[in-house]
This record gives structure tokens, sequence and C-alpha cells, in this order.
């Protein structure tokens, strides 16, 4: 009983300055930067941020995934469930890969070997994880890939990838992503391949299962829609650092980075269009910096509107201005 | 896939035609005449030289010869020989079991080495074994095989006296070792080259990165998945080369005296027997086709992309 109590106190995952950076010829290039963050139990916790900002990196590091070298974990800790993931063994991480932290990728055309049929490479895992025999897998494998709706799973399962649309190999993603019930399921950029209709389904479809999987889910995107309509907090991620921590509410309501303010400014809204008449959406000017050669600073200092010298004066920390709002700025209370 | 198979071997036609034509003419442009050579150092007499023409039918114009070429092998008749006087079919039929046992055994060689080889040193890149091996293959590839031949020759047969130097022998595996080695080398090295490539390309796959979330074991992942698909990249290779190989058993047969076909197409070019040389060279072009079209029906067994209706 009070382990239980203690579990549920502890976040299932936390993140903890974790810096990840790529050795490669032309430098360091340092694509997470300090990152922090925590994430319970059945909880759903979007990143947002511009391409480049470090999210697949930072989702890469908790599965171990990235290829080293280039690539180095330079400082940090990653504890799931009070296992840090950084300092078990290769074998270790084998065992919680797949079946108490899934991963699914953005390029579903990609993701599935071209040459096994989906079953055979679903059942990979009830065998790998589970020990079923080879009869028992692939017919767990027929039932998950009903559960994602995907209609006539038993002729399904004995097509191949080439055969299947994206959206239905992504929906063999997640199935294959769920087929262990993981504890944590890390979905990077899950609908971004996709076409908007199937993006709507797809995002639907993840959160039936979330209901029915209770698996925690780590959303990266860069569509504030999807994180609206999935997500209960939120991470914004700029040049490799979180720059602001929120509920969604707050970010959409009262975003107090300067760059989230950008961010929102640039997706399109139904209301203005129709009491305004046609109003232009606003980009944020500039580029982002490149992660081999940081500003000091502020990383968002060459694109703020609101930059001030103070702002290059030594490194920005994360302050807490409320409860549970979090935020990188150090002019954010004038604003 | 029957239909497939059947179009594909009638496709063999039109190609035998152009190269028997091709074939025809080289040959038929090459000088000194088969009458000529039957004499030893003897010099004939040009009666009898004509007469001889006559019997074999080189007196005929060009292409009343290719014509009547092609009838005979279109039923199955590849002529006589000028020199022996036997059926062209019998005389091939005797050397194709040495030069088969050749082929074999040297792409046994490439295979079973080369491929594992290049495999290993991809899964291991950057380090020492990847740079020794990859060396090697790269000195494999550009040794010419007179050249490797009188080497392994020197080493094995003259120094340590373990091989004979050249000769069938009775058929024994002491006798192949060596024809086989110096065959199989360059193949080898090529392969492992491939290999290891094609193993770097399929191990950037996104496929891998999945295999890997999974949870799967990296040997899990390189038997299966990676090695399956390092196959469709290679079996091209290996099918192509192995279409080359038959044509090279020309100069190991001929460096080692083993009695195959390559050997057989060299002594006859000498001595102008025409019709065995081009028996010879259909019989290698043959190998080539059929070679080619197995790997296309691998192919089909391997990739479930490629279907052939
Ligand atoms: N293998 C690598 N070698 C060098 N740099 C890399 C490598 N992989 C990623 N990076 C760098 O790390 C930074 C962060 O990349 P990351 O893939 O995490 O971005 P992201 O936020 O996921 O963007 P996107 O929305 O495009 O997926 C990028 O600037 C990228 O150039
Ligand atoms: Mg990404």
């Amino acid at each position: 009983m009070t382990e239980l109590s203690n579990r549920t106190k502890r976040p299932l995952l936390e993140v903890d300055h974790l810096h990840t950076s790529f050795h490669t010829f032309d430098g360091v290039v340092k694509a997470v930067n300090d990152v922090s963050f925590a994430m319970n139990t059945r909880e759903t916790l979007g990143i947002v941020g511009e391409s480049g900002s470090g999210k697949s990196v930072t989702a890469l590091s908790i599965m171990r995934l990235l290829k080293s070298p280039p690539a180095r974990i330079e400082k940090g800790r990653i504890l799931f469930d009070s296992i840090d993931l950084l300092e078990i063994s290769m074998s270790r991480m084998r065992d919680i890969r797949g079946n108490r932290i899934s991963m699914i990728f953005q390029e579903p055309m990609t993701s599935l070997n071209p040459l096994f049929s989906v079953g055979n490479q679903m059942s990979e895992m009830f065998v790998r994880h589970q020990g079923l025999t080879r009869r028992e897998a692939w017919n767990r494998s027929v039932e998950m890939l009903e559960k994602v709706q995907i209609p006539s799973p038993g002729k399904r399962a004995r097509e191949f990838p080439h055969h299947m649309s994206g959206g239905m190999r992504q929906r063999v993603m997640i199935a294959m992503a769920l087929a262990c019930d993981p504890e944590i399921l890390i979905a990077d950029e899950p609908t971004t391949a996709l076409d908007v209709t199937i993006q709507a389904q797809v995002v639907d479809l993840m959160m039936k299962l979330r209901k029915d999987y209770g698996a925690a889910i780590l959303m990266i995107t860069h569509d504030l829609g999807v994180i609206a309509e999935i997500a209960r907090r939120v991470i914004v991620m700029y040049a490799g650092q979180v720059v602001e921590e929120a509920d969604v509410i707050s970010i959409f309501e009262e975003p107090r980075h300067p760059y989230t303010r950008s961010l929102l400014k640039s997706i399109p809204k139904l209301g203005d269009a129709s009491t305004h008449g046609r109003k232009r959406l606003q980009e944020i000017k500039g580029i982002v910096p490149s992660l081999a050669d940081l500003p000091a600073g502020c990383h968002f200092y060459p694109r703020c509107p609101h930059a001030d010298p103070i702002c290059r004066q030594g490194e920005i920390a994360l302050e807490e201005p409320a409860v549970g709002h979090r935020v990188r700025c150090i002019r954010h209370a004038g604003l | 896939m029957f239909a497939f198979i059947i179009r594909r071997i009638l496709q063999f036609i039109p190609t035998v035609i152009g190269i028997s034509f091709i074939m025809f003419v080289l040959l038929n442009v090459l000088p000194g005449s088969a009458a000529l050579m039957t004499g030893g150092k003897e010099i004939l007499s040009p009666e009898i030289v004509k007469k001889l023409e006559k019997k074999w039918g080189l007196d005929k114009p060009f292409h009343v010869r290719y014509l009547n070429y092609m009838v005979g092998l279109a039923k199955g008749d590849l002529g006589t020989s000028f020199i022996r006087g036997d059926k062209v079919r019998d005389i091939i039929g005797n050397r194709l079991w040495p030069t088969l046992k050749l082929a074999v055994a040297a792409l046994a060689i490439a295979c079973f080495i080369g491929i594992p080889l290049g495999f290993y040193s991809a899964v291991k890149q950057g380090t020492w074994v990847d740079t020794v091996t990859m060396v090697g293959a790269v000195s494999g590839v550009s040794m010419p095989q007179f050249w490797s031949a009188l080497l392994l020759m020197y080493l094995f047969s003259v120094v340590l006296r373990w091989l004979p130097t050249f000769g069938y022998g009775n058929g024994d595996l002491k006798n192949l070792i060596l024809p086989a080695v110096t065959l199989g080398i360059g193949y080898m090295a090529l392969l492992a080259r491939t290999t290891r490539a094609a193993v770097v390309e399929v191990l950037s796959q996104d496929y891998i990165r999945t295999a890997h979330a999974k949870g799967l074991s990296v040997l899990f992942i390189n038997g299966k998945h990676v090695f399956r698909n390092t196959m469709v990249l290679i079996l091209t290779t290996i099918g192509m080369q192995f279409g080359s190989l038959m044509g090279e058993t020309v100069v190991v047969e001929t460096v080692f005296s083993w009695p195959g076909i390559g050997s057989l197409m060299v002594d006859s070019i000498f001595l102008r027997d025409t019709p065995v040389t081009q028996g010879c060279i259909m019989l290698i072009i043959f190998v080539f086709m059929s070679v080619n079209l197995s790997v296309d029906i691998l192919y089909s067994v391997v990739d479930p992309r490629i279907r052939y209706d």
C-alpha cells in the first residue's frame, strides 16, 4: 500500500537536466540543452516547437536510440519508475523498449520493414516481450489490428507494408507500440506525414486508445491544434531548450514567453477571419540559431520583439511565476 | 509467375540469335584455318586443304554457313569438331562437370566468406577489423587472376608442397582448391565490399530504428531484418558476377590445365576448331542467362514488392 502511494507521488518519467549533442565535423551541435520535465502516470504531455528545436532528439534520448557516435548524452538523468535509463545496461534497456516505453515515428512510410508481413512484424513484440509462441503472437497481432480499427484484420496481417496507405501504416505502428501495454507511449509527430483528414482520424484513435490502455503519452508535434485536442500540459521547446511549460489552457490564454506568443500568432484562427476579413498571419522573423554556435544568454534573443541587452548576459534560468507555469525569459513579468 | 518464366525463356531466343551472329562474324574474320592446323608441323598441300574445307563446309558463303549452324542449333545440334571428328555436344559434355565444379566451388568461397566478412565489417564499421577487411577486399578485387594463380601455386605447391600445381587429378578435392580459390578470390572481395555497402545502407533505414525501438536484440535484428534487406541489395551482384565468373574460367582453367570448358575453348581457338569454340561460347551464354533468370525468380521470393505476372 505504501509502495503504491509512493508510486503515485513520484512522476512516472522524469527528465532531469538532459544535455544531448552531436559531435560532427562541423563542431558540437547542442541539440538538447538542459531539458527537464516530468510526466505522471496516464498523463498526456505535449511537446511543441519549430523544426530543429530538439524534440525528436529528446525523445530518442529517452529511448536511447541515438547512434553514438555522433550523438552523445553529455549530462542529465532520465528516471523512469525510479530506474535511471541512462545508467542501465543496453540489454535491460531493450527489455524496457517496446514493452514499458514504446515509440512511434514521424515517417509511417519507411518505419516498417518492406520484406516482412505486417503480422510478422507485430508478432515480434509478443514473442520478444511476452514469450508467446508464433501462433499465439499472430492471433494477438490480429486482435491489435482490430483495436486500431483496421478492417478485415486477419487478411491485413498477412499483407506487406507496401499494400497499405500511410494512415494505415501509422495505425499499424500504433498497434505495435501498444501491443505490450506500455506505460509510456512516445509519439514523435505521428500525424505530420499524413493527409489532414487522416490526421484527425489518427488523433481520434489515439485519444480513444489512451482511455482503453491508460498509457501516458508524450505527444511531440509542431501542430498546436493537435496539442489543444489531446494534451493537458505542454512544453514549448526552442533551440534545444524548454522555454515554457504550462497547462494547455494557460499556454493558449496567457502565454508568457515571447516565442510562445509568436508561435500562437502564427496559427490561423477561425474567428479572426470572420470578424476582420482577411488578416495576415504573423510569421516569426529570422531563423533558428545554429545549434553549433548558440548566442550567449537567451537563444531567442536574435528574433525576439522584446529583446534587450540584458537578455544576453548569461544563461537564462527557468522561472516559475505561477504554480505549474514555468518560463525561460527574464523579462516575462514586464511584457 | 509460370507465365513470366516461360516469357523469359522465350526471350533467350533473340539473345542467342544476336550473340551467335556476332560470334560467327568474329570467328569468320579470324586469320588461319583449321585445315592448316590439322597437319601439325607438316605443311599440307593446297589440294588437301581445299578438300578438308569442302568436307567441313567452309567453302560455302558466310550466310549459308550461318543459316546451317542456326538450323542445327534449333535442333540441338552444335555441329562436329573439325579436328577430332566428334560431336561438339559430346566434347562439351565431357568438359562440363569440371567447370561446373570449379565455378560452384568459387561461388561457395565467395558467398560463404565474402558475405559474412562484408556483414561483419559493416557492423564493426570503423574498427580495425573493418579496415583490414576492406583493404584486403580492395587488393583482392584488383589482383589479376593469372598473378594470384602464380602466387598461390608458388606458395602452396612449390614452397609448402601441400597442393598439386596443376591438373585435375582424379577429380580430387586437393586439385580443386587452388583453381577454385584463384577464381573465387576476386568475386569474394567484390561480394565483401558490396555486402558491406549494402549493410551500411540498411542499418541507416527507419525500419531498423523501429526494430530497435521494439526492444529486439541486435543479433535478432541483424539476422532477420538487416540480412534479408541486404540480400535484396546484393542478389544482382551475385548473379551478374557468376556470369562473369564463367567467362573467367578461361584464364584460370588455362593456368591450371583444368579440363573444363574454358581451357577447351582456348584450345579450340588456337586450333581454329570453330564448331567447338562456338559451342563453348553458347554454353557460357546459356549459363549466364539462366543465372540471371534464377536471380530474378529469387527476387520475387525474397522481396514481396516484386511480383511477376
Ligand atoms: N545525426 C545528427 N547529426 C547532427 N545533428 C543532428 C543529428 N540529428 C539531429 N541533429 C540536429 O539536432 C537538432 C534537433 O533535431 P530534432 O530532430 O530533435 O528536431 P525536431 O524538433 O524533432 O524537428 P522536426 O520538427 O523537424 O522533427 C537539429 O538542428 C538537427 O540538425
Ligand atoms: Mg523530429
